[in-house]
């Protein structure tokens, strides 16, 4: 039995734990852009996430992670779903998937199953990375130095939530909503700007300065490395509180309102911010959506918005390359600008 | 003469110390990065850690052209498709399970293999989802990384290895390695998990790194399991001084990235400088009784002083000049960019090959290079139909590897840009201002090509890279707004250090042009020597050298009027001129763009 680092003894790093959260609860608000050093728990955290988020139900036998309430996507593609057996159930911890920085646009998508089309004569469609992550998190490390088609195709389908495949004679679509989390240090190589403003929220990380909070961080990690078990069991109380907080706001998403006055407020701080394209507006309130439905909130309030735009907007600002002013900044100046000084930005 | 000897001597023994403490738990920690020379005493190193391995832990040599088919396991193509069934070979990784693998020339392994490495440490464990197979293997294993050359290992597989140590100045006959101590080994190995960690002793290591500047959170945790195996090796219940001083020596200091001299000194003892001597293992040391007194803020400053002291010379230096050397691109995207052209650009038909090699099969070439032998195969099949009975031997298509063809692309190469900046006192006292400002428009340009850019600047005596090829042009406009002016003008050195760069980049699949920011006026010569004569000389040959080099070039003359030097500098090198007053933003980048 292998056990993940629980979500809850995460130290510090609020603000990936939240846009994580968020991303959880509303896939649809696109993917999570984590910038920063190496060894700041990003992948950790992803895991964690996974890990803490219930198991889910999937066809028996079925690899493009089909969920038994709506049935397979890939219709009479996937073998398992097309027979005559099917029916099975099994339940899976949410999957997360590392895409390999080589992987080639075949592993990503699929291809034919050479095998099979080799030995049998067969032509049946090998599943690639994506629906192995669909319902789940594809987590790309050093997404900066992936090959910009690559991305290119990742962030598409991370916005349809649908894999279209026409390769090798095979005419595939399946289903592939997952959250896209990726994860680079923007020293060493930037991440193309038309494909900065596809993620729907992003982050700047960094090791907290901090030594208490650093001796705290060890001190856990080592706890967990030395008894997995131990360590799990320790925080299952608070992972399970925060399990039912997901669940329960996952619940609610659909029935938070977005009043006219929050969509207004939303489009005041995108244009204060000089954020270009309306993707930015839409984001911001499918997050602060999220947020609302995590927090308990019927409507989306100025207080969430005010809460989720910086994650929203930091990159999506029409920027020099050669510029170096603080994003964070600008987008802090837009908020205040829209809300008035008054008022902290509050904590979850 | 005598203290570098001492100092090998250290080396050698903190060496024989890490060999225990990767024996004790290699995944645990991970593994061990060594620099190395050939045939230096790294052989001995290796033969001694192997010792140290229990008998039955495995040991598995990854060879630097191992495909994935080879590091993961899959199906065996060619055996099966003699076969007839799916016939799955073990990878390297599944065979290193609960040992050690070691990748000699870690500096220039595939990024595929960094890959599964990397997700096998953080893991200790792989998902395997090829040929048809979705599986997961257990791979607790420890790294043991070899770096033989200059070039470093990718920076995301150095960070996964707790222990960093350099054993290039350790001659073979220096490194003299007893017996190993069985006995004492495995009482650590029981011990180790009871080893007691005083929370001074995790604020001290957190302090350290920060005073190190040490981001990543792996090193604070990977000292603290490197140190608490070292307290098991001397037979310790708890983590003490000398622990600690290992852990930072080698663990923090290699990671170090500033120096910590400008923490203040609360206690300026001398005797606290010099990191405390380490013992054999063997010895057991019997002062557990101080351990009480462990005083936290003067173990703070010990641990720093200690990492100080082993900071090698080289990151020193490194780290004073400001070039951030250990901030370079990793290899990680620069082989990425090579492996391009295998997978997409323009076609140009197949070939024969290995599917699995990351070209990808083309379907209909291998059908057609299989259709004239099928009656062939099928009389074979038949005729081995007795002793043999397989369904898809007598029917269907024969293939056999022979078959494979693999498609191939063209691509087009990346370009990169090397900036070459006079900084000399007099272009200092001309326009060195203006030329920063002729850098930046032309950065731009570089951006909308998505070029790689490099910064060579050259004033005194010689020319530095201050920047390597990056695409951070955020970086580069850092480093050219901080460049300093003043002093003599070596241009050859300056050209012999763009045609090194050229080289570099265009062996890394790039096609680099340089340009040239400078007044011509060059008086040091090759030799550093400061003759006007002699340096123009030395300049034009090496102007030759870059002509030779087939590299594009293009001289911006910065002086106000137009100078005889630099029109023959550039005639000397085939390189266009451009004369820098009357070169307006755009004439300029039309110029440089004109040069690709």
């Amino acid at each position: 039995m292998r056990y993940a680092f629980p979500f809850t003894a995460i130290v510090a790093q609020d603000e990936m734990k939240l846009a994580l959260l968020i991303a959880a609860i509303d896939p649809s608000v696109g993917g999570v852009l984590v910038l920063g050093d190496r060894g700041t728990g990003k992948s950790t955290a992803v895991r964690a996430l996974a890990a803490l988020l219930p198991h889910m139900a999937v066809i028996e036998g079925c690899r493009f992670n089909g969920d038994p309430r709506t049935g397979c996507s890939a219709g009479s593609h996937c073998s398992a779903c097309s027979s005559d057996k099917a029916g099975g159930v099994r339940h899976e911890p949410v999957p997360v998937v590392d895409l390999p920085l080589g992987a080639t646009e075949d592993r990503v998508v699929g291809a034919l199953n050479l095998e099979k089309a080799l030995l049998s004569g067969l032509k049946e469609f090998e599943p690639g990375l994506l629906a192995r992550a669909h319902r789940g998190f594809l987590y790309i490390d050093e997404v900066n130095l992936l090959e910009d088609h690559l991305v290119d195709l990742l962030l598409d389908v991370s916005a349809s939530g649908e894999n279209v495949v026409e390769r090798d004679g095979l005419s595939v679509r399946h289903a592939a909503r997952f959250v896209l989390v990726g994860s680079g240090n923007p020293e060493e190589g930037e991440l193309r700007p038309q494909l900065l403003d596809r993620f729907g929220l992003s982050l700047d990380i960094e090791t907290p300065q901090d030594i208490k909070t650093r001796v705290e961080i060890v001190k856990r990690r080592d706890a967990f490395d030395r008894d997995p078990a131990g360590f799990v069991a320790a925080w299952s109380a608070a992972e399970a509180e925060t399990r039912q907080q997901l669940v329960d706001a996952r619940a609610r998403l659909s029935g938070v309102a977005s009043p006219d006055h929050a969509l207004e407020r939303a489009a005041q701080i995108c244009m204060e911010a000089g954020a270009d394209g309306l993707r930015g507006e839409l984001t911001l309130v499918r997050a602060a959506r999220a947020l609302a439905a995590l927090e308990g909130d019927s409507a989306v309030s100025d207080q969430h918005l005010r809460h989720v735009a910086p994650l929203v907007l930091r990159h999506r600002l029409r920027r020099d390359p050669l510029d170096e002013t603080g994003e964070t900044a600008r987008v802090d100046r837009a908020i205040r600008e829209v809300f008035g000084s008054s008022g902290e930005r509050h904590v979850i | 003469m005598s203290g570098d000897a001492a100092g090998a001597d250290t080396v050698w023994s903190d060496a024989i110390k890490a060999a225990h403490v990767l024996a004790l738990d290699p995944h645990g920690i991970g593994g061990i990065w060594v620099r190395c020379r050939r045939g230096g005493a790294v052989e001995q190193w290796l033969a001694y850690m192997q010792q140290c391995l229990k008998a039955d832990v495995p040991y598995v040599r990854i060879p630097l052209n191992a495909d994935d088919g080879r590091l993961l396991g899959g199906l065996d193509l060619a055996s099966t498709l003699g076969a007839g069934t799916p016939i799955v070979e073990r990878g390297l990784l599944a065979e290193a399970h609960g040992g050690i693998a070691l990748l000699p020339n870690a500096e220039c392994v595939r990024p595929g293999t960094l890959y599964a490495l990397a997700a096998a440490l953080d893991n200790g464990a792989l998902a395997i989802e090829r040929d048809g197979m979705s599986v997961r293997i257990e791979s607790r294993i420890g790294v043991v990384a070899l770096d033989e050359g200059g070039e470093l290992a990718a920076p995301a597989l150095r960070e996964r290895l707790a222990l960093q140590l350099d054993l290039t100045a350790v001659r073979a006959q220096n490194a003299c390695a007893m017996p190993v101590d069985r006995t004492s080994l495995e009482r650590a190995r029981a011990a180790l998990a009871s080893v007691d960690v005083p929370a001074e002793a995790i604020e001290a290591i957190c302090s350290a790194c920060v005073a190190l500047g040490i981001g990543s959170m792996r090193a604070s945790l990977f000292a603290i399991k490197v140190a608490r195996a070292s307290a098991a090796l001397a037979g310790r219940e708890t983590i003490e001084n000398e622990d600690l001083a290992f852990a930072v020596r080698l663990v923090l200091a290699p990671r170090a990235t500033q120096i910590p001299a400008e923490q203040p000194a609360e206690q300026p003892d001398e005797e606290e400088e010099a990191p405390p001597p380490t013992e054999p293992p063997g010895n057991e040391s019997a002062d557990t009784t101080n351990k009480n007194e462990i005083d936290p803020q003067h173990l703070d400053d010990l641990l720093v002083a200690a990492a100080a002291a082993a900071l090698p010379q080289s990151i020193l230096d490194a780290l004073r000049s400001g070039s951030q050397a250990n901030r370079r691109k990793g290899a990680f995207g620069r082989s990425g960019t090579k492996q391009k052209s295998q997978i997409h650009g323009r076609r140009l038909g197949a070939r024969r090959g290995d599917p699995r090699r990351g070209s990808p099969l083309d379907l209909i070439a291998t059908l057609r290079a299989a259709a004239p032998w099928q009656t062939l195969r099928r009389r074979e099949a038949r005729t081995l139909r007795s002793t043999q009975v397989q369904d898809g031997m007598t029917h269907g298509m024969h293939i056999r590897a022979m078959d494979f063809r693999v498609r191939q692309f063209k691509n087009k190469r990346e370009t990169s840009t090397i900036f070459v900046v006079d900084a000399s006192g007099s272009a200092a006292l001309h326009r060195l201002a203006e030329a920063k400002g002729a850098i930046e428009l032309l950065l731009a340009d570089c951006y909308s090509r998505r070029d790689h850019v490099a910064l060579v600047s050259f004033r005194g005596k010689s020319a530095n890279v201050l920047l390597p090829p990056t695409r951070s042009l955020a970086r580069v406009k850092r480093q050219v707004t901080a460049l300093p002016g003043g002093g003599g003008t070596p241009l050859a050195a300056a050209a012999d250090c763009a045609v090194a760069l050229a080289d570099a980049e265009s062996r890394k699949g790039r096609t680099p042009s340089v340009v040239f920011l400078t007044d011509g006026k060059a008086n040091i010569d090759r030799k550093g020597a400061a003759t006007r004569d002699g340096a123009m000389v030395d300049a034009l040959s090496a102007g030759r050298a870059m002509r030779l080099s087939k590299c594009p070039a293009i001289v911006i003359d910065t002086s106000p009027r137009p100078s005889v030097q630099s029109g023959q500098f550039a005639a000397e090198m085939g390189a266009k001129y451009v004369l820098l007053p009357y070169a307006g933003a755009h004439a300029l980048s039309d110029a440089v763009k004109k040069i690709k």
